[in-house]
């Protein structure tokens, strides 16, 4: 138990972005859109949220950042799918490129310097608890954010008037808008909100996990986070069990390494992605075609009235 | 007066050249306004980038270099798309190819050229075949989303060439650089006497041919298309979806795992880190702008060659890293997309008779 | 309470066209307060392009709409709604993955941000009784069957407080039981002094409930008639523009053998449930077997599993006294098994393919469209052409996508296309679904021929005129399960054929005859 402590606790901080670009996909998901960039906003968030962290020594300036900039290139997505309706798997790779490209240029000043970014904050009474709390009590303040938002968007989805808006519009956007509810306006704002909040988890990766900013530091995160998004059955819930099972697969990876063993570091790096596909696997065998009851029917799809 | 938006019933031919041309275009402007805001001369980016790539002959020649494995690529992702199976795997299936074919060069090395690159070929098939068919067969039995299961892959495939490289296959000469030793001569594709134009240009246009060949003129080719454009009225007709998923995935994975054999073989003659620089995702580009047409495959491989080549020219003479490209593309695939829009529909203004 | 008489809805000028068809042109429509108006045409006439013109779905392109004497802003749904304006579409506006409460409140702007679910429920629950429509609030809607949902759609309506409510085809999915308990609704609705716009092609059932009837052609407005002061027969002729002879040349033929056995079939559907328990059916030569059901009883699956197209859990498929169960389903299409499916555009047809390419679906790998592994399209074009011809497919040319032809269009091609290779065997389910009379009248035709040739014919229909004018059989299936056989369709009785449809067996249904 002792030993387990630690590593699970790694697991929650290891596993906090990969949270945040879960829960960011699903809403947009929720909506009917499809979002495969998220390996570009990723990084788009994490250098936005380092430069300004950087340049005014606040990182909650900086998640701001990350947040405003994940949306802004989201709005491209939308036009592009939404308004246009283009194909969203292409461009959602379009996303990607043009993120990783724009980070790569615009970070090069970047590489080397380390900020102060986020410190662990162990909150009180509650860290004292026995086990859970220095799992889950012992982190800093983008953590306990997370947590907060996973338990909103379970909320928000299901007791609210937007998030039966919401969901209405991916599952039958005609019906949704033969009641008056704006197709276009709806998936607009939950794309551009959930790209905000994927960026927020490239923020975590600069600002609060590693303090430094380099190229290409979401190493597939992103698309890690796109598969959980189905493994979590578009729910936020189970969307942080899967988040924190793939933090605790990087945490006993950097132990492994750290302990030094025989294993080759490539081989401890593909870990991740292997256990990726097995969970999806697992989760599409055993669902079958049920899987199709938690996604979004319309997921994919642009949306035209007069269409007949 | 108001605009609105009326559907096309039949697209104009002066559009299908109006859309990749238009979308081009402002993708450059747009990259054009970063490269302003980053203090670099958009004009003189530019003029540096046409003059490096179409300039002289040695310019084009490194195009074709770069257009060789992008159009085979390009070829083995139109494959999968064609039947809305997306293989965004092609970077990996690459890696896979030339890990196998340095295998061949390593295991089974023969002084005979063709028996070589016969094993080297078969090797790199059978490597890449694999690799994307195992995707396609849990996307065709289970529905695995074969986005992920083929990106995923890529990674693996990228560090296990790593593992490789920088474990039991490094050159003790290579001083710790994470390469492999040279191939012998014998593993090398023939040169052409054209810059570095290695014969794998011959393999690229046998597999442009082939492409059109069967899509055009085949029952598989049909049944290709009929299961892209319906899945159900495929099963209505009595096509075998899973199976043909999975030939189809082999076939695209082995073009591709091909691709990444001429590579090394052609070009670079051992296996390094890092040898494809996304070759795989570009070849994604070039198909959706030749709109899955093997024939505009051939001209816009040879294009995208040219903006690739640009861009390795800006990194040494500008000193603009080598993502730059990376922002164009990514800009042209959003224009075309969004040029999509305006074959299916035409903007018109309302007549207001109230 | 407004006077009974005062106008509630005026439609001036309506005009709205698509690609450059004019689906309505310079239509006027009045309904008053308590009246049940009859909107009617023949598919295509442009009925629904007008209630979803009404409704704010369409943005038209000139015209005014009056509700309650106050002018409504054209293409927005939600003033529509707010103007008391409710549609009951054919294919329901609901989510089916919301429970029957979320879809009650779904869009309305006076909803306060956190739901208060004890309170619609409640709400639910009067005006459910109020109006005898029964639903359980808290249930999923896909869970429900269609006419469960229908109601859940027209509570919607209600509570949402509409003044006018649109009916499209609301029969088509009921047993004659249910559509009865329909129209109670729509009388007390009507007492309490709101409007409903009823569109139907049942002539019975709109002399039935309506007060006055309006006639659209071709996008235009034929005429308006007091219902009780007109016939049948006069409303049709003002539909169709000309006479019109609705009767079939059936000639007797003695069947043959059995060409198609299922035993005991159980079949799962697409989302995993029980669809199929326990059928049994045969199909003669020369015969026409009619199949009877509310729509969503497991036609779709049956069909799919006598075509071979789908896995049965248990039974038995027999071809000529062969077993075929779990061949590959082109094994069947090669001994002259064909289907026509109802999802024409979706399963039948690839939309964005041309006339010629889809001509060839069901033969392109035997000769004389195969040569080895090639096509022969010079082979393909002479077959689409004889297709186009026959049929009288009116389509520019063969180069043509199918998605730009009519609904009729598309049907005389699978036809066409299913018919060519003189089938042993025809599956049809709703084959006439959608079509115009005369389109109607050439389907059945040739199904009738087909039976002269000898074929053995399974139709699956929801229009119970239809299959009592061509079946030699009748079967009645109810969740999945037959009911029972009818053997004398025509004596037997509709009001027995909608208790079996309902769910009771044939026995209790009073007995075979």
């Amino acid at each position: 138990m002792e030993i387990l402590i630690p590593i699970l606790a790694a697991a929650v901080r290891s596993g906090t972005p990969i949270l945040y670009a879960t829960l960011g996909e699903i809403i947009t998901e929720k909506s009917g859109v499809m979002n495969l960039g998220l390996e570009g906003l990723m990084l788009l968030g994490a250098l936005s949220g380092f430069a300004v962290t950087s340049a005014t020594g606040s990182p909650w300036l900086g998640v701001a950042a990350a947040f405003v900039v994940g949306a802004f290139f989201s709005l491209f997505h939308a036009i592009v799918c939404v308004s246009l309706g283009g194909n969203q798997v292409v461009s959602g790779l379009a996303l990607t490129m043009l993120g990783t490209g724009v980070t790569a240029i615009l970070g090069r000043n970047y590489v080397g310097q380390l900020i102060s970014g986020f410190s662990r904050i162990p909150v009180p009474f509650l860290s004292d608890i026995p086990v859970i709390g220095p799992i889950f009590f012992n982190h800093d303040p983008l953590v306990y954010l997370s947590y907060g938002l996973v338990l909103f968007l379970c909320w928000f989805l299901w007791r609210t008037k937007s998030g039966l808006n919401l969901r209405a519009v991916g599952d039958n956007p005609r019906a949704a808008d033969s009641l008056g509810l704006s197709v276009v306006a709806i998936r607009y704002v939950y794309t551009m909100i959930g790209g905000g909040i994927v960026a927020i988890g490239g923020a975590y990766l600069s600002v609060s996990y590693s303090h430094m900013w380099t190229e290409g530091m979401s190493a597939g995160r992103g698309w890690i986070a796109v598969a959980l998004v189905i493994f979590a059955i578009w729910n936020p819930a189970r969307a942080a069990f899967g988040s924190y099972l793939f933090g605790g697969v990087e945490a006993c990876q950097l132990r492994i390494q750290a302990a030094g063993t025989n294993i080759s570091a490539p081989i401890l790096l593909m870990l991740p992605y292997i256990l990726t596909i097995t969970v999806l696997l697992v989760i599409s065998i055993r669902k079958g075609k049920g899987i199709l009851f938690g996604a979004p029917a319309s997921l994919g799809t642009p949306f035209y009235r007069e269409e007949r | 007066m108001r605009l609105k938006t009326q559907k096309r019933l039949n697209q104009p031919i002066w559009l299908e050249i109006a859309i990749p041309v238009g979308g081009l275009v402002m993708a450059f402007l747009v990259s054009g306004v970063f490269l302003t805001a980053m203090g670099v001369s958009p004009m003189e980016a530019y003029r540096e980038m046409y003059y490096s790539a179409f300039g002289d002959s040695y310019g084009l020649s490194e195009c074709m270099v770069k257009a060789i494995p992008l159009a085979m690529a390009a070829i083995a992702v139109t494959l999968s798309f064609k039947m809305l199976i997306w293989n965004i795997g092609a970077e990996g299936q690459i890696f896979m190819g030339a890990i196998a074919a340095a295998a061949a060069a390593r295991y089974f090395p023969s002084d005979n050229h063709v028996l070589m690159l016969f094993s080297m070929g078969s090797l790199a098939i059978l490597a890449g075949g694999l690799w994307a068919a195992f995707a396609g067969y849990l996307k065709a039995r289970w529905n695995v989303n074969e986005i992920i299961t083929t990106l995923m892959m890529n990674y693996i495939a990228i560090h296990l060439m790593d593992y490789f490289v920088y474990g039991p296959w490094r050159d003790p000469a290579s001083l710790g650089f994470p390469m492999t030793a040279p191939f012998p001569q014998s593993a090398r594709l023939m040169e052409m006497g054209w810059g570095r134009v290695h014969s794998g240009i011959i393999l690229a246009a046998i597999l442009i041919f082939m492409a059109w060949w069967v899509f055009k003129m085949t029952r598989w080719g049909y049944e290709i298309r009929v299961i892209g454009e319906n899945p159900k009225a495929a099963t209505f007709a009595g096509i075998d979806y899973v199976k043909n998923v999975v030939v189809v995935m082999f076939i695209s994975g082995a073009i591709a795992g091909l691709a990444g054999m001429t590579e090394v073989a052609g070009l670079q003659g051992r296996l390094q880190h890092g040898f494809s620089g996304g070759f795989g995702y570009t070849a994604i580009i070039v198909a959706w702008l030749s709109r899955l047409n093997p024939i505009a495959i051939a001209l816009v491989a040879f294009l995208m060659g040219g903006l690739l080549v640009g861009g390795e020219s800006l990194q040494i003479v500008m000193g603009l890293p080598i993502a730059s490209t990376l922002v164009v593309q990514g800009c042209i695939l959003f224009f075309i997309l969004a040029g999509e829009f305006f074959r299916r529909y035409r903007i018109v203004i309302a007549k207001e008779d109230v | 309470m407004t006077e009974p008489s005062t106008l509630l809805v005026e439609m001036r000028g309506i005009t709205k066209s698509f690609q450059g068809i004019k689906a309505n042109d310079q239509v006027d429509l009045q309904l008053k307060r308590g009246e049940v108006l009859a909107l009617l045409g023949e598919n295509g006439a442009g009925k629904s392009t007008l209630m979803n013109v009404l409704s704010g779905i369409y943005l038209p392109d000139s015209g005014t709409i009056d509700i309650d004497g106050k002018r409504l802003s054209f293409g927005s749904p939600h003033d529509a709604i707010a103007a008391g304006i409710g549609m009951v579409h054919q294919h329901f506006m609901l989510v089916p993955s919301q429970t029957v409460w979320e879809n009650m409140v779904l869009g309305l702007p006076e909803l306060p941000q956190v739901l208060p679910k004890a309170k619609i429920i409640s709400d639910i629950r009067d005006i459910s009784q109020q109006y005898g429509l029964d639903v359980d609030p808290e249930a999923i809607i896909w869970q429900l069957s269609i006419g469960e949902q229908q109601r859940v759609e027209i509570l919607k309506s209600l509570y949402r407080k509409a003044q006018v409510l649109i009916l499209d085809e609301p029969t088509a999915v009921l047993t004659p039981q249910e559509a009865k308990n329909l129209f109670h609704t729509v009388k007390r609705m009507t007492k309490e002094g709101r409007g409903v716009i009823f569109i139907s092609h049942k002539l019975d059932e709109v002399m039935e409930i309506s007060d006055n009837v309006m006639v659209l052609r071709k996008g235009k407005l034929v005429g308006i008639v007091d219902t009780k002061g007109s016939s049948k027969e006069k409303i049709a002729e003002m539909m169709v523009g000309r006479r019109v002879n609705l009767e079939l040349d059936k000639k007797d033929i003695v069947p043959g053998k059995i060409v198609l056995s299922l035993s005991q079939a159980n079949a799962l559907s697409d989302r995993g449930l029980k669809a199929l328990n326990d059928v049994s059916l045969e199909l003669r030569e020369g015969q026409i077997l009619g199949l009877a059901g509310v729509a969503g009883n497991g036609q779709t699956e049956l069909c799919q599993v006598m075509a071979g197209l789908r896995k049965m859990t248990s039974g038995k498929l027999f071809l000529n006294e062969v077993e075929v169960t779990d061949l590959p389903p082109r094994k069947l299409i090669d001994s002259g098994v064909r289907y026509i499916p109802a999802d024409r555009k979706g399963t039948g047809m690839v939309s964005n393919m041309d006339v010629r390419e889809n001509s060839t679906l069901k033969r392109y790998w035997r000769s004389p469209v195969a040569k080895g592994m090639l096509i022969d399209w010079k082979a393909v074009l002479k077959h689409a052409m004889g297709i186009v011809k026959d049929f009288n497919v009116d389509t520019p040319s063969v180069e043509t996508p199918v998605r730009n032809l009519s609904g009729g269009n598309i049907q005389k091609l699978m036809l066409g296309r299913e018919l060519s290779d003189v089938p042993k065997v025809l599956i049809a389910m709703n084959p006439t679904w959608g079509l115009d009379v005369a389109a109607t009248r050439f389907v059945r035709e040739q199904l009738l021929e087909e039976r002269e040739k000898g074929a053995a014919i399974f139709l699956i229909s929801e229009d119970l005129d239809e299959l009592l004018s061509l079946s030699d059989r009748m079967a009645v299936i109810y969740r999945g399960k037959i009911m029972g056989m009818i053997e004398d369709p025509n004596t037997f009785g509709i009001e027995r054929i909608g208790m079996m449809m309902a769910g009771t067996r044939i026995e209790d249904a009073g007995g075979a005859i």
